[in-house]
This record gives structure tokens, sequence and C-alpha cells, in this order.
């Protein structure tokens, strides 16, 4: 369903993505973990058509990010980092701007609506200003931005940041409920989540893939678990561990 | 092309309705009408002494309206791809399907609207001069309609400047010194300078791409289709431009 091919972006003399390779299957709920500056938020990006790659190419659902984008782009939910809204309108007013954004058919942007509302548990607060909502319920509304169109495909850039503990059990519940029918990516700081959240798992270090396979077989790979495996792979002496 | 045209028109629709009720949801449209309108009325009773002129026409009030454009309405569209730049939601746009294009055009006709509007507010101004004598109405709706289509022209060069810098205080300085450029330059003391120093053909071709020079012929009533589409060609300009640069950000953003 996504295919990551030899990805690379350059900034400058900066090598931020060099040669990324990998695919995700139906059912697969990858988590994408590096250190900071490692090159998952601009992977994700390239993924979600935001920025162009220097080099390679990304297939969702089999069309071309590259030269197919907005085909691309129909089967793909993206939250980026931070779950960037719309803070003067409500997130039935930022769905509803979303469904049109997203170029679903007219007759489809109600249900879809309801469904994602409910989905996301956001009922409570879906006529207040979002500007006024917490960061759990901003990080929600997000969320169902990304899933209103029920895309094969989910790219969810550290969807579980800044939220309590009610609230992440909630995200993950929501994700656990979806995975089966997606192929979802998953960028996260919080290594604890990864066995709870992904059946596979990822570790990226200046750009290059260092890591890749079950959170279980990777915490087997050195005593400590994953988080020392994390370290290990990924631990460059430059490299802001997380 | 059929598809281009309804993904285009999609993305009209969708832009559009988000950027005018952002626009009215907040205090923005209400200041900006309220100045505007206080401003128009001041220059044009204070500074060209309407009651002085003697004659019932409304060229004392027109005559302010590329001026108040070219400071007012980069203020207007100087929000409208910053703002997505600085709360991070350009990114959420880019990775959608939706045309840059109608999205472009969406939010310029969002402006336009609050401009649309406050134009209809300077209506007192016409009940006063139908009421002091008997104006010709249709020259003065014909220079409200080019009034309108000029207006087009200064929010078009807003509204892709906002979309080249990160800011709203940048888009704004930016926005006006254009605006101003080209507001200026028909200006009878700029035209003359440019005349002396370099030729009255320079002055001519200086003249040719001045919003004033094109607006002139529209404050005395007389509809020039040449100053028409020339401000349709400097709105088709512009909004190519913002779809350019808010395109390029794929290619060069970090």
């Amino acid at each position: 369903m996504l295919e990551l091919k030899q990805l690379a972006k350059s900034f400058g003399d900066h090598k931020a993505v060099q040669s990324v390779s990998f695919k995700l299957d139906k059912g697969e709920v990858l988590g994408f973990l590096g250190p900071n500056g490692a090159g998952k938020s601009t992977t994700m990006r390239m993924v979600a058509g935001v920025i162009e790659p220097d080099q390679g190419d990304v297939t969702i659902a089999g069309h071309s990010i590259v030269s197919a984008r907005r085909h691309a782009q129909r089967q793909l939910g993206y939250l980026p980092e931070g779950a960037p809204l719309y803070v003067d309108m409500t997130p039935v007013e930022f769905l509803r701007f979303m469904t049109a954004a997203q170029c679903m058919p007219r007759s489809a942007r109600k249900p879809a609506i309801e469904r994602v509302i409910a989905d996301s548990r956001i009922a409570n607060v879906a006529h207040r200003r979002i500007g006024n909502l917490s960061k759990g319920y901003r990080r929600r509304v997000g969320l169902a931005g990304a899933l209103l169109h029920d895309p094969d495909v989910l790219v969810l850039d550290e969807p579980t940041d800044g939220l309590d503990p009610i609230q992440k059990r909630a995200v993950r519940a929501l994700i656990a409920r979806m995975a089966p029918d997606k192929a979802i990516l998953i960028s996260t700081h919080t290594l604890e989540e990864v066995p709870a959240m992904c059946n596979r798992a990822i570790i990226i270090d200046r750009g290059r893939v260092v890591a890749d396979g079950t959170p279980e077989s990777l915490s087997r790979q050195y005593p400590g678990g994953l988080e020392e495996t994390f370290i290990t792979v990924a631990g460059s002496p430059e490299a802001d561990v997380a | 092309m059929k598809h281009w045209a309804l993904d285009t028109l999609t993305g009209i629709r969708a832009s559009y309705g988000r950027e005018v009720r952002a626009y009215f949801a907040t205090p923005l449209a209400y200041v900006f009408i309220a100045i505007f309108l206080m401003l128009l009325g001041f220059f044009t009773w204070e500074a060209s002494r309407f009651f002085d002129t003697g004659a019932a026409d409304l060229s004392p009030f027109f005559y302010w309206h590329p001026w108040l454009y070219m400071i007012f309405l980069p203020a207007l569209s100087m929000r409208l791809w910053a703002d997505e730049s600085a709360g991070g939601t350009a990114e959420l746009l880019l990775s959608m399907p939706v045309s840059i294009t109608g999205l472009a055009i969406g939010k310029l006709l969002a402006a336009w609207t609050v401009a649309a509007v406050t134009l209809v507010f300077t209506f007192p101004m016409w009940l006063t001069v139908n009421y002091l004598g008997d104006p010709d109405n249709a020259a003065i709706l014909l220079t409200y309609f080019m009034s309108f289509v000029m207006a087009g022209a200064y929010l078009a060069i807003g509204a892709a400047v906002s979309a080249l810098v990160n800011s709203q205080v940048l888009a704004y300085v930016i926005g006006v010194v254009v605006a101003f450029v080209l507001t200026a330059a028909g200006w009878p003391m700029v035209l003359g300078a440019v005349s002396g120093a370099l030729g009255p053909g320079i002055g001519d071709i200086v003249a040719k791409f001045s919003f004033l020079t094109h607006f002139e012929t529209a404050e005395r009533g007389v509809l020039e289709f040449r100053a028409f589409l020339y401000f349709l060609g400097v709105i088709a300009l512009w909004v190519a431009l913002n779809v350019l640069w808010v395109s390029h950000r794929r290619s060069a953003a970090r």
C-alpha cells in the first residue's frame, strides 16, 4: 500500500534523508523512530507530498507521489507534526473545510464528518472554537481531519505528543481499531508506546534506516530492550537522543 | 481540461468559504471597513473640499481610491498565505489533493468580497451627490465598478507577496511598496521627473503600467476597455505568481 523507493532529500549541504526504502502493507502499523533531526519528519513530509524528494519516489496505493501526486494524496491521511489547525474555526467547520480540500464528493461529506467526530470522540467540543480547545482535543481534531476520506494509508507525525495518559490511550485505541484495514506510519518519541501501538518498527539515524523489525525482535537485539537498541543503533555522538 | 476546471472550482469553494469566515469571524474585516470609510470620508470632505467644488459628482471621492487602496488593501491580503505558514496549516494544505490555483483564487475572492462590502458602505456619498444635484449615475456606477476591479489588482499583488514571505508584517510592507510603485508611476510629479530624466518616451511607458493612469479615465466616467483588461491582466499575472510561489514551497521548503 505504501512504498518508499530510494528516497533522498538535501537542504543545502545537509543530507536530511539518504536513500530510504521500505514497504508497508495493509494491517501494518509502523513505528518510525529516530533521534531529533534524524530525518523522520522530512521523510513523512515527502510521503505526504508536502515537499518533493531530490531522488526516489513514494507510491501510495499504486500512485506515485512524484508523477501522480494528487491521485496519491487522495489515498493518504496526514497529521503533520504539532497537528496544525485553523484556530478561529470550530471542529465541525474545520472538518467541513477539509472535506472540500480533500475533493470529496458532496454527498459523502456529511456522513464522513459525523463518522470521524464519533470515532475521534470530539462530539462534545464539535461546536467550540478550536483555539479554546486543549492540546489533546486539538490532536484528535487533526486526526479526525486525516481520517475523513477513509484513506488507505495514514501518516501520523507524533500523534500522541503532549497528550496525557488517558488521551494517549484513546488515540492508541483509535489507531488499533483502524489498523486492520490500513497501512499506518507513525513517528513517536515515546519508545514505550511502540510495542503497544505498532507491529513493526524502523529506526532512522542521520537520514538512513539503521534497524527494521518487529518491536519484539528489536527489543531482543540488545539487553535492555528497545531503548537500548535505539541508543545503540541511533546514538551517534552528535545526535540529541530523545 | 474539464478535470482541471472542476478541481480549481473545488479549491475556490473550499478556500473562499474558509477565508470569508476568517475575515468576519474576527474583528479584522469590521476594523478594516470602519477605518477605511472614516479616512475616505475625511479625505473626500476635508482634503478635497467636496462642498467647495460646486459640482454634483464624486470625482473628489474616487480620486482617493488608489491611494487608500495602496495603504489599506495589503493589510487585508497580508494574512492570506503568511498566516498559513505561521500556523503550520500550509503543510496541511500542501498534503491535500486540492488545486493550489483554486485555493489562490478563493483567497483572493474572499479579500475582494471584504473590499466590495466596504465599497457598498460608501453609499452615503452617492446619496449626498444625488441630494445636492443631478449627477450622472451611470458614470458613477461605472467608476465604482472600475474601482472594484482595481481593488482586485491591489489584493492580487498583496496575496502573492503574502505567499512569498512567511511574515505578515513583511508581506504588508512589501505589498505597500509594490503597490506604491505601480500607483505612483502615474503620478504627474513622478511622471514629470521620469520624463525629464529619461525622456518622454520612457515617461509614456511608465504611465502605461500605472494604476493611476488606467483609473483616471474611469474617474471621468468613461469606460475604457483597455483599462479594464489591464487590471484583469495584473490580477491574472499576480495570481499566477501566487500559485508559482506556493507550489515552489514543495521543492524549496524546509
